[in-house]
């Protein structure tokens, strides 16, 4: 595939792994978080941190949509579904994520209609062609996902459908990042940025990492190859005693980012007061919620939903994991508990949480040489 | 690597290595999906309330022995939606299904039965086209359709047609398969390139705007059971027809019952650039994608160049690669090595990217 195959180029790889090695300093143990689900993602599929140097640790952000979205939510979302005459639409992953009482595909099993789509424009679509039925799309995601939210919400309203609501649960990237740094017990030396976020919001707003708490951060492609070579560019940083935000995702992130984006978003949202995130708490102004402007397809407003708070379940040390404080193998439940088929924790709960990452290939991980 | 970081791989590796038990409070459709939940089903629920050995073996086809005669009985159910799609239709899947479920239990498939379901209202002409495509597929596969039962049930009830098969086949003298008699060295053959029923299925019900050029692979898989038989013979341990799940699940199912680990080379798996493509932009792995015409073949090493060769001259089977081997460590596990130069674990499919397949 052109575009695709230049950037996993094995050759390559090899002689970017032996950039860092250079670059590393032994006996130093660095830890770098990668602060987007979709590199976790990316890391395991190509078996990046098989390259890396022993001593290069990188650890799983909170940047996995799916796994931040609390059980309450969770919950409110599964009584909307239940409600007659409701067509509930959500991404696939969505659908695994457990409640306090079981899983959007199990309230489908259940008789509820609950369908997958790739985008909210296909959840219009039903609304679309279902006019006797209330359409719900459960929206969540980062600023990634955000503005297609929000330029569907605008198309529904230009077309004047009066069946389509939307549960917000969007969510935004620096309140979550402010929160892990503020926290004593973090043990990070670098941030590998998140692409996709910036392509949105730019590389401005992560400028306080550096100024304020002096961790380098690189905003990375998804490609192995990007990976990699932001890997390097944290190392080198580190190196130089350097401290900056910088863009290795520079062929899609504008560093003021898109603002035609940020315009449709500022339209359609406004930031809620606090909301909460699995395993890092209530975290304040770190949410969307949709304006007045659109209280009328507001799926919280139209429908009575429990909105009870459900805490994450005692044993779960999540939080710890994302802080990178703990590994997931050190935590009280994992493996026995909590498994990927039964999931307590965020963490666990989808592929590309770091402790669902470590259960299927934490053990090959270390068999690296160590520097 | 820490007492106890030890102690918490050694629960994980026992807790994969049980059979799983079925405690779900209904079935979903991931139940269906012919992953780790399906396996749940079969392993925790279905295999042990028969008790019987054919049926632990769990292969592809059951073999039952009468006076000394070998036979291999398999059942079938076909809900694919929508029934037709590019390269094929419900009836010639059926036929297809059925008789590589015997073929690659190592039997010539003999004879078919054909149940339908009938949706009320459905036009005659698609039940024609459907039965024709039956009798073309029997034809080809060389079975004879020998019993049936039909059925029509209320508008809604079945989407247009259901069809449940049985097949037997007689097995064939120069099969020595068990599911458990994988080897540590055994050369893992893939007969061509995976992803394509799946990903046509998915592309014929219209819901991604994605056009692509994807034709369903399903075809009888007999002629290339026929030619790995005669090409190694008893060196011949095992084959698994790769539907449902994908590669990866059929690679991960023989992986648990040998107690083996595997090893599968990414860069040599087969994969056409349409459904390489389709995956890329849907953020699917060809590894899970259903197939509805390809085995995987577990063979000696010293018979493996001679299995493929053969393989390659099947007609339809031209693409058939060697994609991996097996392993000892770390046992009942799948392993990928990445184009890229890392590793990573290719686990049992969780979920369901796609019901209703096949």
């Amino acid at each position: 595939m052109r575009f695709v195959d230049e950037f996993r180029d094995a050759e390559l790889g090899r002689a970017v792994a032996g950039e860092i090695l250079a670059t590393v300093e032994t006996g130093r143990h660095y830890k770098v978080m990668e602060v987007c689900g979709g590199h976790t993602h990316s890391i395991y599929k190509y078996g990046v941190d098989d390259l890396l140097p022993a001593n290069v640790e990188l650890v799983h952000g909170p940047g996995c949509p799916v796994c931040v979205i609390p059980m309450g939510r969770v919950d409110d979302g599964i009584a909307i579904a239940h409600q007659d005459g409701v067509t509930f639409t959500c991404f696939g992953d969505m659908m695994r994520v457990p409640g306090s009482d079981g899983t959007l595909l199990d309230a489908k099993a259940e008789g509820a209609d609950v369908r997958m789509v790739y985008s909210p424009l296909d959840a219009l679509r039903i609304a679309k062609e279902n006019p006797d039925r209330d359409v719900v799309f459960f929206a969540i995601g980062f600023e990634t996902t955000a503005p297609s939210t929000a330029l569907t919400m605008k198309r529904a309203r230009m077309e004047r459908v009066r069946n389509f609501f939307c549960m917000c649960n969007h969510v935004t990237i620096v309140p979550p990042l402010r929160a892990l740094l503020e926290s004593p017990d973090l043990r990070l030396d670098g941030f590998i940025g998140p692409g996709h976020v910036s392509t949105v919001v730019g590389a401005r707003p992560f400028e306080f990492i550096p100024a304020d708490y002096g961790k380098p951060v690189v905003i990375s492609g998804f490609e192995p190859l990007d990976l990699l070579q932001s890997v390097h560019m944290i190392m080198r940083q580190l190196a130089e005693e350097l401290c900056e935000v910088e863009v290795q995702y520079s062929r899609v992130v504008p560093y003021e980012g898109n603002l035609q984006a940020l315009k449709v978003m500022a339209e359609v949202f406004e930031l809620r007061p606090h909301f909460e995130w699995r395993g890092l708490g209530f975290i304040s102004q770190s949410a969307l919620k949709l304006t007045e402007a659109y209280a009328d397809l507001d799926a919280e407003i139209r429908y009575e939903v429990p909105g009870v708070r459900v805490a994450d379940p005692k044993a779960c040390q999540c939080g710890e994991v994302l802080k990178g404080v703990i590994k997931p193998w050190e935590c009280k439940v994992f493996g026995t508990a909590c498994t990927p088929e039964h999931a307590i924790g965020t963490c666990m709960v989808s592929p590309e949480g770091a402790c669902a990452a470590y259960y299927n290939y934490g053990r090959f991980a270390r068999e690296r040489e160590v520097v | 690597m820490s007492e106890r970081e030890q102690r918490v791989l050694s629960i994980i590796e026992t807790a994969r290595s049980k059979r799983p038990r079925f405690k779900d409070e209904r079935v979903t459709m991931a139940h269906g999906a012919g992953g780790k939940a399906t396996q749940t089903l079969i392993e925790g629920l279905l295999a042990p309330a028969f008790d019987s050995r054919a049926l632990d073996e769990l292969g592809d086809a059951g073999v039952v022995s009468i006076d000394g005669l070998d036979l291999a009985l398999t059942t079938d159910t076909f809900v694919v939606k929508p029934i037709r799609f590019p390269g094929g239709s419900i009836g010639g899947l059926a036929v297809n299904g059925t008789v590589n479920d015997l073929a690659v239990a190592g039997a010539r498939p003999v004879a078919l039965s054909l149940g339908l379901v009938i949706e009320e209202g459905l036009p005659a002409e698609e039940l024609r086209t459907e039965v024709e495509a039956v009798a073309k597929a029997a034809a080809e596969a060389g079975v004879e359709v020998v019993a049936g039962d039909t059925k029509v049930v209320e508008r809604g009830h079945a989407d247009s047609m259901y069809v449940c098969t049985t097949g037997l086949g007689k097995r064939d003298d120069r099969a020595r398969l068990s599911t458990a008699a994988l080897r540590p060295g055994d050369r893992i053959l893939v007969s061509g390139s995976v992803g394509e029923h799946g990903t046509a299925i998915m592309l014929a019900r219209g819901e991604f705007e994605l056009d692509a050029a994807i034709e369903s692979d399903t075809r009888s898989l007999w002629g290339a059971v026929d030619a790995l038989l005669d090409a190694a013979g008893p060196d011949l341990r095992c084959m698994r027809d790769a539907t449902r799940g994908g590669v990866a699940s059929a690679l991960n199912e023989l992986a648990r019952a040998s107690n083996v680990a595997m090893v599968v080379r990414e860069a040599d798996v087969p994969v056409k650039p349409a459904v390489a493509g389709a995956s890329e932009l849907l953020g699917i792995d060809p590894m899970y994608v259903a197939n509805e015409g390809k085995l995987v073949a577990f063979v000696a090493p010293e018979r493996a160049d001679a299995a493929l060769a053969a393989l390659r001259s099947v007609d339809g089977c031209e693409e058939a690669a060697e994609i991996g081997e097996v392993r000892t460590d770390p046992p009942a596990m799948v392993l990928v090595a990445t184009a890229f130069g890392g590793r990573r674990v290719m686990d049992m499919l969780a979920g369901d990217p796609l019901p209703r397949i096949c």
